[in-house]
Order: structure tokens, then C-alpha cells, then sequence
């Protein structure tokens, strides 16, 4: 069954069950995203993807919210671009972006500022370098719960790494916040793989950005004996 | 951040699942492997092995000029050379010319019998093609085997018998439309992590209700419905047991036995003796159980069978696999989507080097040796005298290192294999590979079996190639170099063109052709005569891959197999006996052994023992029941003993319920303490697979300083 809607005072048509996300990018529109990913869940955290809805009071996710018959939507309205550009410069203020192109580019595009909340909190943490395969930098993490869902039924079933503390503290972790060798995990970087802003790389990447050479990385790790002559 | 040079898009090196990666180049270097989200079988998602263990592209290891051994080597006193001081540096032309002289001087001496290769299922199709082309054209010889005879031997030669054809029936992305699935004697998250991860897609979003037979209690335990754990070797009596209980209860598909299948009456009779009470004497596994499997296997809509090595590696292993065609034949689970039989290939190419002929009764396409219409064809092909190749069926695998003495093998050529690791009973083997008079290896890193040669010559690893890897369903998929060949390496498709040109000019034969430009010439000329991959061009395969039989140049490729009917006509079903696993415990060796692998870990560990892979888990364990630990006084991390009749490893213990009382677990991945060591030779009479999965051993306590490495010990939460 096909809907008819308004969206950016076009007609268009969508199958139903459709987000107004996958409405809008079948008909050629642009809504930004940054914690929708076309293999997870998605959860409509980061709101950068809100759409005014004509008749309802608040700025809509359009990565969760339905299509529907007769709905007027408004993609770029001036509300939409203030509350977008808001929720960058929020961004910037409390987390490390610098591994986050497109986010960078979309604060550009939206005119944001880095420095709109000189006073806020930044999140900090330290690195953790616990496992010979990846980093996790939670400085760089926007808590888009990407990597907890491909860990968990979206992907994986491993369960190794969830939410700790509550409101600001939050912060993806482990269980009692054990070393990831100590934990269920596999080692897939299933979270890797969708991590937006680079808080999660791969161990080889990370190092040759702090300016190791191929051949220092290469040679790392294999002093161990291998062989024991009999 | 890293801005790639290039981000190059090839297939995963390791297991039969058929990954897709992309390889993200900065300087020639990988840094980072990604997959894309809409790659067609898996999806984005990757193992540990498939994103981080590709790093032994890099290890200062890797062996990348021609090596001659310094010290002559002689039969019957060959030795091993690990270290680089041993060997001396040579040209390509030296080291090529001393092969071709050296293979040459014993093929005219003692003849065609004499010559032997292991072909690779790590390799491309394009390699493996021309080493069997080398091997029959040149030396006509059939001694052509690689490790599928370690690994699915007595599937295929089942699935031959049964039904005409060897590989999966189906696609393992099928399983999502599986309403009912065994898994059995295949530890899929560790070995196939994708397709386990589409597993248990299936049961949580997708309401399919999962059997696990196994003697493990595997991870998959956790998502399935049913939990049959079966002492090893006695899966004929389980399935034979399910089979009788689908026949009593009037669960037969009689449209689907009448139509498609011959020889039920036969088969209906040596299944009396098959009842679940006699299948629980047996396996342990309660008869009530069987019951229960049975019912739901026969009664579902979609129903599946996915096996691995559980099923083959037994001395009765075509028996085992028989059993599980049965259940397919009585109920009509095969022939459509979301149904099948579906062995899971092991390596990322175990198919496609099956597929092209390195194998020693076939050649590519399955085409029978000593059939000569078969060898007509490829006599053309290869520019050979009517007549001219040999009928005679090859040696395989086990029996070309138990044939090497004075009047059997003399020389062998070891393209990336490494039986010194992957033959059971390694110190028989260990003696063989003394008795050969001359050993060339082809492979990336010096391993246990390379160390015997005499040359070394150094190939290129995935990353630095270009050709086809053929997945577990039967997708031909591309491989792409990311960066040039490090060192002198080179791909192992030109050291076998310049060496084969070497041998015919000896030989003074017209040539075979071997003036490839581009390994797609290769997969060219092979698919003109191979039916099956006859449509398959790389262009076709450019983005996606194709599923074969691709006929034709605009089929679409066969996702599901026998929809019609079986290559052989009707389905055959071949009455079975129980016939228990060779060595069973007893009170001197009360414990019985069976082998396997780790997700960390590949096979004989020349790559992954090589990788960061290592760090994750470095060492060998023995897994034992802790009702068992306790009897012998065996704590967790305890160092112990393992023995068998053949040899013994000292290793530390892992006490865990994953295994069942009664049965211990070694991964076979760990040169220092070889679970290959202590397991039996012992091999299944019509496939001549070994059997890995039981032997009978002994655990006794053992000191710290009596392990391999005392300062090494993995540390690992989900272990």
C-alpha cells in the first residue's frame, strides 16, 4: 500500500512502513545523519535528523518515525536547521571530532560554531589500548549505540560491551569495565566497522597515526619465542 | 586520520564463508580492513581473523628470496632447516633451474610414480589449476591431492555415491529460511563465524528452531532448540536412529523417496537394528531425544543439515555422511530453497581447488581420470598426444607421504600446505618426509613442512595477487593484489609458468601453454572445458561474484542445487553398519581426544601464528570436564600431560563443561604441542580421510617447566 505526503511542498509517494528517512532519500532529498546506520537499529538519538511534522509539537526523528497518508513535512524549515546546527555545536563542545569528517563537513554546512559553549564540560577520558586488535579513544564517542548493537541481536549476539554510568557519565564500556580479552568478546570489530567518529579503531591504523612506520608496526609482537628447540 | 592511498576490494584469505574485504593501502601498507554493508555474504560484518589477521603480510618471517638449502640433503636423512643461516640466498633462475633440473632428473629416472604434489586450497583457482596442469601435463602423473582429504574427503566421496556432486546444495544465506536446522560436528562460530552469526539470525528474528549434534557444547548450544551430545564417532547410529524413528512414525515423504531416490528397500532393512535405544547405548545421546529430533527434523516445512569435519574425519567417515543424505532423501529436505545438505567447506578455497582438479581422480570440473573421453578433452586443451595423459587414479594426500620410499614417491612439490602440522600422527609423518629424496616448498613463511625442502620458493600471500577464490556455496569470487609482491616474492601463478616452461624445455615436450599474461587467461582456458564455469568471466565477477553451475555466458549462476533432480539421476540410499572409531579408550588410555580449531587460529598456524592473531591467543589448551579434572587432580591453567599410543604434548589445561565428561579437546594449531601428534592414522577405506575426531589418550599432571613456553598463558573472558 502506498501514502501520499508533502514533503518540502513536493508530492511524493511511499510504500508503507517506510521512514520518512527512506521517504526522503528515494525521492532525492537530503536529511543528515550521524548515529542512523543502513545496518543497525536505529534509535533516533542524535536528533540531527529532525524533521518538522505539521501538527506536531515537536521536531520529529526521521529515521524513526513512519510515513504517513497526508503528512505535511517540512525538511529544512528554519526550526529544523537552528535545532541541527544546536545539536552540532553541542557536539563539538563536549567531544573530540577531529576523526569525524562528516560530521566536520555538516558543521560547516550549517554554519555551526566550535566555540557556541565555551563553558561546557568536555567528556575526556583516557585510551584504552587493552587488546592486540583495536583502541577505544571514548573521548571521540558520541554515544550513537552503534557498536553496542552490532555486538549485541543486530549483528553478533556477543553482548560484550554496553552503557555504564547514567546521564552525562554515560559511556560505552564492559561489564565491570574488564579488559576486552576478559570479556565475551570476540574480537570481530563488528564495532569497529561502524563506528562514525573513529572513538573505535583498528590497533594497526591507531599506530600509524601516532607516527610509527610500517616496519616498527611490522616488527611489533613477534619477539616471543616461537619455537622451542628440542 | 589515514587517508588511503587506495582502498582495493578482494576476498577474505581464510575460512570457506567468502568474505568480502576491502583493504585500506597507505605506502603499500594495510592498515585497516573494512567490508562493505551490501557485500552479498556477510553482510558488512567480519571476524577477528577476516579485519585484524592479515598482518603476516608484514612479519619480518616472511620469506621473500628463493632459499637453496646450504647442507645437500639425502633420503632417509632429511632434515629440518629453520633457521635462515641454513639456507643460501639464490636468483629466481637458480632456484627455479635446480627445481626443474632436480624434478626432472627423477621423473626420467624412475618415472611418473615417482612425482607427487600438494596442491593448495589457500590459493586461487588460477594456481591450483596450473600446479595440476604442471603435475599431469609434464610428469603424467594423477599424484595430485591437497588437504580437502584432510578435511571434507569422506563428505564428498558420500555425496559422490549419493548423490553425484560434492559441494553445498544450497547457500548457507538459506538458513533464513530454514524453519528446522541441524548443526552437526561443525563448531561454526569458530570456524565459520558469518554463516553462525546468520544461524542465529535465523533462530531469534526469523522463529527457526536449531538441532546442535555435537560432543562439544559449542557456543551454537546456546540458540538451539535441542542439544544431542554424542560421543565421538557415533554419528552413524544417531542419524541411522532418526532415520528408523522418521520410518516408523510414518514421517517418510513418500512423493519425494518414489520419485527421486533408489534402493530404500535395501536401506529399509539395515535400518532395523538402528533404534534409539540401541543409538543411546552407544552415543550417550537419550533415545528420547533422537525422538524428538527426528520428528522435527521430518515434520518442518524447510528443513537444513550444515556438517563439518565432526562428520568426516572419521575412519567411517563417508558412513557418517551417509547417514545425514538419509534424512535428506526420506523427507525431501534437499532440492529447494531454504533446504539442503550442505557440508561446510573449511578454507577460503578448499572448493575451488577441489573444483580444479587437485585432486588425484579428477580432473577440474570432477571429471573422472580414468574415463577417456575426459582425458581426450584435456589433451586438447593442454596440447597433449592422444594417449598421452595418464588414466591411472592418483595418489592422495595421506598416501603420497606413506608411499614415499625407495621405489614409490621420490619427489614432492608442496604448494602453501603443511603436512607436518596436518597429518595425523606426526611422527610416522615426520619420518616420511625424511625418506624423500627431494622437496621443493612453495609458501610465504618457513613452516614445520617447508623446513624439510631443499628450495624454497616465495610466493605472494592473498594481498598481493590477483584471481578467484570459490566460497562454500559455490560463489567465484575475485581476488586483488592490494600492493606489489614484497621483496623477490612472486605470485605463485608465474613461479609455475617460469618453472613449467623450465621442465618442458628439458623435457623437450611441445608446450602445454603457459604464456599467461593475466590469471584471467587462466580461469579462461580451464572454464572452456569445465561446464560449470563455463559462464564465468571476470568482468562478470567483477563486483559480486557468481554462484555455479554458470553454463552459459548469460546464466545467472544456481543458488540452489537438484531441483529437478541429482547429476546421478535418483538419490541413492547405501545400506550402513555401526562401525566404532578404530581406537576406543580403555583403562590405559581412558579418555578419548578429538580435534579442532580456535576462531583465533588458522590450521597449521603458518598465518595466524604469524599475526597479532598470536597475541590474542597464544598457546595451546586442553579442554577436560571438570569432573574429569577432578578425578586426576587437575585445576584450571594446571599444566598436564596429554599421550596417546603414538606420542604426547605437554600442554595447560582448560577445565570448562564445553567439553563432556569423558572427552578431551585440543586445537591442532600449535606446533610446540601438536594435537596431531597423538592422533590415530587410521583412515576411512573409500575417502582415505584420517581420523582426527577420536583416538584414544591419557591426561596426567605435569610440571611448569615441562610446558613449551611456561611464561606464555592466554587469558581470554568467553574461554
Amino acid at each position: 500500500m502506498t501514502s501520499k505526503l508533502l514533503m518540502d511542498d513536493k508530492e511524493i509517494s511511499v510504500e508503507q512502513g517506510q521512514t520518512l528517512l527512506e521517504a526522503a532519500r528515494e525521492n532525492g532529498m537530503d536529511i543528515p545523519t550521524i548515529c542512523f546506520h543502513e545496518a543497525t537499529t536505529s534509535n533516533a538519538l542524535c536528533r540531527i535528523c529532525v524533521v518538522e511534522v505539521e501538527g506536531m509539537r515537536l521536531l520529529q526523528p526521521a529515521c524513526i518515525v513512519q510515513a504517513a497518508d497526508g503528512m505535511k513535512v517540512q525538511t529544512k524549515s528554519e526550526r529544523v536547521v537552528r535545532a541541527r546546527r544546536t545539536i552540532l555545536e553541542m557536539l563539538a563542545a563536549t567531544m573530540d571530532l577531529s576523526d569525524a569528517p562528516e560530521i566536520l563537513t555538516l558543521m560547516d554546512e550549517y554554519g555551526a560554531r566550535v566555540d557556541r559553549f565555551p563553558e561546557a564540560e568536555r567528556r575526556e577520558s583516557a585510551l584504552k589500548d587493552d587488546n592486540p586488535m583495536y583502541v577505544r579513544d571514548y573521548s571521540k564517542c558520541l554515544l550513537c549505540w552503534r557498536c553496542v548493537q552490532v555486538c549485541a541481536d543486530d549483528a553478533q549476539y556477543t553482548f560484550a560491551i554496553n552503557f555504564s554510568g547514567r546521564g552525562y557519565e554515560t559511556q560505552i564500556g564492559t561489564f565491570f569495565d574488564r579488559a576486552i580479552p576478559e570479556t565475551t568478546c570476540v574480537l570481530c570489530g563488528q564495532c569497529v566497522g561502524v563506528c562514525p567518529t573513529g572513538a573505535l579503531k583498528p590497533k594497526r591504523e591507531y599506530l600509524l597515526e601516532q607516527g610509527m612506520s610500517p616496519q616498527e608496526i611490522s616488527v611489533m609482537n613477534t619477539g616471543r619465542k616461537r619455537r622451542k628447540q628440542k | 586520520m589515514i587517508r588511503p592511498d587506495r582502498i582495493v576490494t578482494t576476498t577474505c584469505p581464510y575460512c570457506g564463508v567468502g568474505c568480502t574485504l576491502q583493504l585500506h593501502v597507505k605506502d603499500d601498507f594495510i592498515f585497516k580492513v573494512t567490508s562493505p554493508f551490501d557485500s552479498p555474504v556477510n553482510h558488512g560484518n567480519l571476524c577477528v581473523k577476516g579485519r585484524f589477521g592479515y598482518d603476516y603480510v608484514y612479519h619480518p618471517k616472511r620469506i621473500t628470496t628463493p632459499l637453496v638449502r646450504k647442507m645437500p640433503q639425502k633420503a632417509g636423512e632429511r632434515t629440518q632447516a629453520f633457521d635462515l643461516s641454513e639456507w643460501r640466498e639464490v636468483t629466481w633462475d637458480e632456484a627455479l633451474d635446480t627445481v626443474a633440473d632436480n624434478l626432472v632428473r627423477i621423473y626420467q629416472q624412475d618415472g611418473s610414480d615417482a612425482m607427487a604434489v600438494y596442491c593448495c586450497a589457500k590459493a586461487t583457482n588460477e594456481d591450483n589449476y596450473l600446479l595440476q596442469k604442471m603435475y599431469r601435463a609434464l610428469f603424467r602423473t594423477n599424484n595430485v591431492d591437497h588437504c580437502t582429504r584432510l578435511c571434507h574427503a569422506g563428505s564428498v566421496v558420500a555425496l559422490q555415491q549419493a548423490v553425484g556432486s560434492s559441494a553445498m546444495s544450497n547457500t548457507a544465506s538459506q538458513v533464513l529460511l530454514n524453519d528446522v536446522f541441524i548443526v552437526t560436528g561443525s563448531n561454526t562460530s569458530e570456524n565459520h563465524p558469518i554463516i553462525a552469526l546468520q544461524m542465529k539470525e535465523a533462530v531469534e528474528k526469523h522463529g527457526a528452531k536449531m538441532i546442535v549434534v555435537d560432543p562439544r557444547r559449542i557456543d551454537l548450544v546456546d540458540f538451539a532448540e535441542l542439544w544431542l551430545p554424542l560421543k565421538p564417532g557415533t554419528n552413524v547410529p544417531v542419524f541411522s536412529a532418526m532415520a528408523q524413528v522418521i520410518v516408523k512414525e510414518n514421517l517418510v515423504n513418500w512423493g519425494f523417496v518414489n520419485a527421486r531416490t533408489e534402493g530404500f528397500t535395501e536401506f529399509l532393512e539395515s535400518l532395523e537394528k538402528f533404534t534409539p535405544e540401541f543409538a543411546e547405548q552407544v552415543s550417550g545421546v537419550p533415545a528420547e531425544d533422537i525422538r524428538q529430533a527426528a520428528r522435527m527434523y521430518a515434520t518442518a516445512g524447510n528443513a537444513a543439515i550444515y556438517w563439518g569435519m565432526g562428520i568426516s574425519q572419521l575412519s567411517h567417515g563417508t558412513a557418517s555422511a551417509l547417514a545425514l543424505i538419509h534424512l535428506a532423501f526420506l523427507t525431501g529436505h534437499v532440492g529447494r530453497d531454504g533446504t539442503g545438505l550442505n557440508p561446510l567447506r573449511g578454507q577460503n578455497n578448499v572448493q575451488g581447488a577441489s573444483d580444479m582438479g587437485a585432486m588425484p581422480f579428477h580432473y577440474p570440473g570432477y571429471m573422472r581420470v580414468d574415463n577417456p573421453e575426459n582425458r581426450a578433452k584435456w589433451e586438447r586443451a593442454w596440447n597433449i598426444e592422444e594417449g598421452g595423459l595418464s588414466l591411472k587414479l592418483g595418489l592422495t594426500t595421506t598416501e603420497i607421504l606413506s608411499h614415499a620410499h625407495e621405489g614409490g614417491i621420490r619427489a614432492l612439490y608442496i604448494m602453501g600446505e603443511n603436512p607436518m602440522m596436518s597429518e595425523p600422527n606426526l611422527n610416522v609423518t615426520r619420518h616420511h618426509m625424511q625418506q624423500l629424496e627431494f622437496l621443493v616448498a612453495q609458501d610465504i613463511f618457513i613452516n614445520e613442512s617447508g623446513a624439510f625442502a631443499d628450495v624454497f620458493l616465495p610466493a605472494t600471500p592473498f594481498a598481493e595477487k590477483d584471481g578467484t577464490f570459490s566460497n562454500t556455496d559455490r560463489r567465484v569470487q575475485r581476488v586483488r593484489a592490494a600492493h606489489p609482491p614484497r621483496g623477490g616474492s612472486r605470485p605463485d601463478w608465474q613461479i609455475l609458468c617460469d618453472l613449467a616452461l623450465r621442465i618442458e624445455a628439458r623435457l623437450g615436450h611441445p608446450t602445454a601453454k603457459w604464456d599467461y599474461t593475466h590469471p584471467e587467461q587462466i580461469l579462461r582456458e580451464m572454464a572452456d572445458v569445465n561446464p560449470d564455469y563455463a559462464g564465468i568471466t571476470y568482468e562478470r565477477i567483477d563486483q559480486v561474484g557468481l554462484i555455479y553451475p554458470v553454463p552459459t555466458l548469460d546464466h545467472p549462476g544456481t543458488p540452489t542445487l537438484f531441483t529437478e533432480s541429482f547429476p546421478r539421476g535418483r538419490g541413492k540410499f547405501v545400506p550402513l553398519d555401526y562401525v566404532p572409531v578404530k581406537e576406543e579408550p580403555d583403562d590405559e588410555y581412558p579418555f578419548i581426544l578429538t580435534t579442532g580449531r580456535l576462531l583465533e587460529h588458522w590450521h597449521g598456524g603458518t598465518m595466524t601464528r604469524h599475526s597479532a592473531l598470536n597475541e590474542a591467543y597464544p598457546e595451546a589448551r586442553v579442554e577436560i570436564h571438570p569432573a574429569d579434572a577432578e578425578i586426576h587432580g587437575i585445576r584450571n591453567g594446571d599444566p598436564v600431560k596429554v599421550q596417546s599410543r603414538r606420542g604426547e604434548v605437554v600442554l595447560r589445561a582448560t577445565v570448562t563443561e564445553k567439553t563432556t565428561v569423558g572427552v578431551v579437546f585440543i586445537p591442532w594449531h600449535f606446533q610446540e604441542a601438536a594435537a596431531n601428534l597423538l592422533t590415530n592414522d587410521a583412515l576411512d577405506p573409500q575417502a582415505k580421510i584420517p581420523e582426527f575426531k577420536a583416538c584414544a589418550v591419557q591426561v596426567f599432571p605435569a610440571r611448569l617447566e615441562d610446558l613449551p613456553n611456561p611464561d606464555v598463558q592466554v587469558s581470554r573472558g568467553r574461554y
